[in-house]
């Protein structure tokens, strides 16, 4: 088998190996860590027979994950075959994956910090096939390599030839960084964090009062543990508003023939490609802390693998449109991915008045709508959520009442799609009214599918 | 357009489980009763388990009337529930597989359960209670039905 550095021949139906980097980017800095390590030991040891057995099983971890890594560089190899990308891996157990690309919904290009460093790119297929739990990963690639790979596998993907050259991408939007770590730090937790010390502070001065030696002392033990865990809790949230705008940093939306391209990362860059007729659903949401400075966030879906969602990918996985945006710049993207449908409802599209003793506190938020092409309803109290569904995506309708419901003659509305993380809801629909919508939803989702064909 | 129930097999399935389980509250109860009230303690207790496995009675009964499927042109629909009523409609062209499954009361009956499976996880459409050889014959109608208008994700 040739070691090409090129991966063209792959492209062209040839096995081919990732590239030769792939084992140290792939374990890159857990190699860094144990030299680190090893080398801490041997210089701190003090001729100490026991530090040098240290050193030497730490030296051994090492040499193991090298060769692991260098042994599943060697027996994997893939290529493209007419329309299907196949890679084959595993010493022990031998996998031979198979992704038909008509079924591809995106094409990501994720480069983590290491493989950066070493020029390398890893590029994920991101299928809606149910069977098994990958999705195709090709790590890693160089940097052009991987551009061509998914310029060709989109271009198959759409149906067009293989050598289509990648479409030109017009910028659409950029996410403001400054905002974007603003809005990262705006988390309802502080709330939480808020109210800890409140009442952390007023327990504390209570105690003492006109109490002896052994009750301050008391006061003392719980003000030392309560600082301790509001500093705990701090930290937690400064490490997740760092991550999120790690992964959002420089958040760019462009717009291509094939889809929408969008790049993001500060120590790892994404560039993910999301064709437009995979969108399952678009949703606008405003988080409380975000509602003063009228920001928004624009997620989308995809049909994905059931498994994705509990392997911790799907933070990944879930296609951020826009992770914080003025309201109108949300509602502009929102009408860019879905022509046609408005990101604001008129409260015409409100329940009856009487579903107010159902949900009081959301009433004044809850609204549907529906047009030929698009399913538009709207949620939540403290979280306004917006949720966008083109009905040719609908995979099923639900309707659903308790006693309560019954009683007010109301009924709820659900309506599913393929992408697994939320469903449009209309609660509290007047029941006739919603019993019509079923069979109107089910002619209309019908007559997009035909039309969307 | 009438909706379709579950057999009557499924009734009286349900009320077999349900007789077996009232026989084994009712000696329980009886019993009980009885050590710690003597005789009068033990006919209070078979009451009190005479009174739950009525209701209990009632309440199936409500759930097993309330079962109804629909095969309409384009869509399945299903509904269920006595307290909480549920209705769901699946277009057949968004089945994604059909499965029959059939527990061991089932089997001892004759009957299996149809469930369809669509791309979201949250459809929850599923029929008890049919004989199998009509759940296999509705199992394969509606494989045939959502090949025939199956549509892409």
């Amino acid at each position: 088998m040739p070691l090409a550095t090129s991966q063209a021949p792959a492209l062209s139906g040839t096995w081919c190996r990732l590239h030769p980097l792939s084992p140290v980017a792939r374990i890159g800095i857990t190699l860094g860590a144990l030299l680190l390590a090893g080398v801490s030991l041997v210089s701190g040891a003090q001729t100490s027979s026991g530090r040098t057995a240290e050193a030497l099983v730490v030296a051994a971890v090492a040499v193991l994950g090298m060769v692991a890594s260098v042994v599943s560089w060697l027996v994997t190899r893939w290529r493209v075959v007419g329309d299907e990308l196949q890679i084959d891996t595993g010493l022990v157990y031998r996998q031979s994956l198979r992704f038909p690309l008509r079924r591809v919904q995106a094409v990501d290009v994720v480069a983590p910090l290491t493989a950066r460093i070493l020029g390398l790119a890893e590029v994920r297929v991101i299928s809606a096939g149910t069977g098994h739990r990958q999705h195709g990963r090709l790590a890693y690639l160089s940097n052009q390599d991987a551009a061509a790979v998914r310029a060709q596998l989109l271009a198959l993907a759409h149906g067009l030839a293989a050598e289509t050259p990648e479409p030109p991408a017009l910028p659409l939007f950029r996410v403001d960084n400054g905002r974007l770590i603003a809005a990262s730090l705006l988390r309802g937790a502080w709330l939480l964090v808020l109210v800890v010390v409140a009442v952390g502070a007023i327990l504390a001065a209570g105690d003492p009062t006109g109490a002896g030696g052994a009750v301050r002392q008391g006061g003392a033990d719980a003000a030392t543990s309560l600082i301790t865990g509001v500093v705990t809790g701090l930290f937690a949230l400064g490490l997740d508003a760092a991550r999120s705008v790690n992964g959002d940093f420089d958040f760019t939306i462009g717009h291509a023939p094939d889809g929408l391209r969008l790049h993001r990362g500060l120590l790892q860059k994404r560039h993910e490609t999301i064709p437009y007729g995979r969108i399952q659903a678009v949703r606008l949401i405003q988080p409380l802390l975000w509602r003063p400075f009228g920001w928004a966030r624009v997620e989308l879906d995809v049909a994905r693998q059931p498994e994705a969602r509990r392997q911790g990918e799907a933070r990944q996985l879930a296609h951020l449109l826009a992770p914080v945006a003025t309201l109108e710049q949300a509602r502009w993207l929102v009408g860019q991915v879905a022509p046609g449908a408005p990101a604001t409802l008129a409260r015409a599209g409100a329940p009856p008045r009487r579903a107010w003793f159902r949900a009081p506190f959301s009433y004044h938020y809850l609204s549907a709508w529906h047009d030929a092409r698009w399913l538009v309803t709207q949620t939540g109290r403290v979280r306004p959520a917006t949720v966008i569904v083109p009905l040719e995506k609908v995979q099923s309708i639900r309707l659903s009442s308790g006693p309560l419901l019954r009683a007010l003659h109301l009924a709820n509305l659900r309506i599913d799609t393929a992408g697994r993380r939320w469903v449009a809801a209309a609660p509290c629909r007047d029941a006739d009214e919603a019993r019509a919508l079923v069979d109107q939803l089910g002619g209309l989702a019908w007559r997009a599918r035909r039309l969307s064909w | 357009m009438q909706y379709r129930r579950p057999s009557p097999r499924l009734w009286l399935a349900r009320q077999a489980v349900l007789g077996m389980a009232s026989l084994v509250l009712l000696v329980f109860l009886g019993v009980w009763g009885g050590l710690l009230w003597g005789g009068p303690g033990g006919l209070a207790g078979i009451g009190a388990g005479l009174a739950l496995a009525a209701g209990s009675w009632l309440v199936e009964r409500g759930r097993y009337r309330s079962w109804g499927y629909l095969e309409r042109d384009e869509d399945l629909v299903v509904q269920r529930g006595l307290v909480f009523h549920r209705l769901t409609v699946v277009p057949f062209g968004r089945m994604q597989f059909v499965d029959v499954t059939a527990g061991p009361v089932d089997r001892l009956f004759d009957l299996a359960t149809v469930q369809l499976h669509t791309a979201a996880a949250a459809t929850d459409a599923r029929i008890p209670g049919l004989r199998s050889a009509d759940a296999a014959q509705l199992r394969d109608r509606l494989a045939t039905l959502g090949e025939a208008r199956a549509s892409g994700l």
